[in-house]
């Protein structure tokens, strides 16, 4: 099975396995009674929020969802506009 | 002893709950347990022709909480095995006409007369699921390798869970090992990870399941059903034997024929 799949290149992985990934995102989510909508929200507000105070680059903003063994949590990746470009100076 | 009390549930329908309920009764029975199995799906009953019962239906669950009967009055025996009865659910009523009182109620007068009492709980997580949980001492969760079934399973895992009724224990029924080397199902370890629960039972995909319905004769009953050996061996872990699970691939040539030759033996 995984020599032809060799063979034929980076064939698409089988189902079984999509399934497998698909429903560990649709868990996490139902776990935390949080829709994806949910998180779009919560991006545009943790942006508005963390703009006030700090120059972040807000098209970089990533919140996700992220799942333990037996804890979910939010987890925001906020990339700074300040730094390299101030050192410069 | 007063009996344990275990309810069947999925959240999905069509996944075999009355299926399983009908068949680990049976084989529970078969052992000699002295066993009540309850359908709890009122309005939509099943468990009386799974069991090949629905002609021997005087008084139904609604009728006995409603006191039109008495308890006993609405047990109906198996044509089969002396100490297994079915409490059938009423047909023309709907969930609301049972409460999880009475369901409970219900269930505390039968414990002192037998070893088991096992609830066929309906699809959903209404009313009818958590009058079917309320009573329950043990649950199990029947689930199908598939995404909306797992999905649903996990759900119910949840509830259960805030219920105090857990941990409940997972059958996984209607697998395909074929399909499963083929890499187009969800591995058994997959969903078990997934919805990280202990494993009760692994039941392969049987046409003799469907042949079995059609006769009204649980396949646990038939000597040579993959499923109806899985379901027996459910029954037996139920029990609190320590059976190990059978590997889920196609068995080869050798393996076969040693297989056949041991069950020649028995």
């Amino acid at each position: 099975m995984s020599f032809l799949r060799r063979i034929r290149g980076r064939a698409a992985p089988p189902s079984g396995q999509v399934a497998r990934e698909r429903l560990r995102l649709v868990l996490s989510y139902d776990r935390a009674q949080i829709s994806p909508g949910l998180l779009e929200t919560l991006k545009d507000e943790v942006i508005t929020a963390i703009s006030r105070h700090v120059d972040i680059d807000p098209d970089g903003v990533q919140v996700t969802l992220s799942e333990g063994p037996r804890e979910n949590r939010l987890v925001a990746h906020i990339p700074l506009r300040t730094g390299r470009g101030d050192r410069k100076r | 002893m007063p009996a344990r009390v275990i309810t069947i549930t999925s959240g999905k329908g069509g996944v075999g709950k009355t299926t399983a309920a009908a068949n680990l009764s049976v084989a529970l029975a078969s052992d000699g347990q002295r066993v009540v199995t309850i359908d709890a799906d009122i309005g939509l009953r099943n468990l009386d022709v799974m069991m090949g019962l629905e002609n021997r239906i005087v008084y139904d669950l609604v009728d006995a909480v409603e006191g039109r009967c008495r308890l006993r009055q609405a047990l109906v025996r198996d044509k089969r095995l002396p100490e297994l009865f079915l409490l059938p659910a009423s047909q023309t009523r709907d969930k609301t006409a049972v409460s999880q009182e009475a369901m409970v109620a219900l269930c505390d007068e039968l414990r002192q007369s037998f070893d088991f009492l096992v609830i066929d709980s309906p699809a959903g997580i209404e009313q009818g699921f958590r009058n079917a949980v309320a009573p329950a001492d043990e649950v199990l969760i029947v689930t199908n390798p598939e995404v909306a079934a797992v999905r649903d399973a996990d759900r119910v895992i949840g509830l259960v869970e805030a219920e105090e009724k857990g941990p409940a224990r997972l059958i996984v029924n209607r697998v395909k090992p074929e399909m499963i080397r083929r890499g187009d199902m969800l591995e058994i370890t997959d969903v078990i990870d997934l919805l990280a629960v202990e494993l009760i039972g692994i039941v392969p995909e049987d046409e003799g399941v469907l042949a079995a319905a059609n006769m009204g004769r649980p396949v646990v009953l038939s000597d040579n059903s993959p499923a109806g050996l899985a379901f027996r061996n459910i029954a037996r872990r139920i029990m609190g034997e320590d059976i190990p699970f059978a590997p889920m691939r196609e068995p080869g040539f050798v393996e076969r024929l040693l297989r056949l030759v041991r069950s020649e033996g028995e």
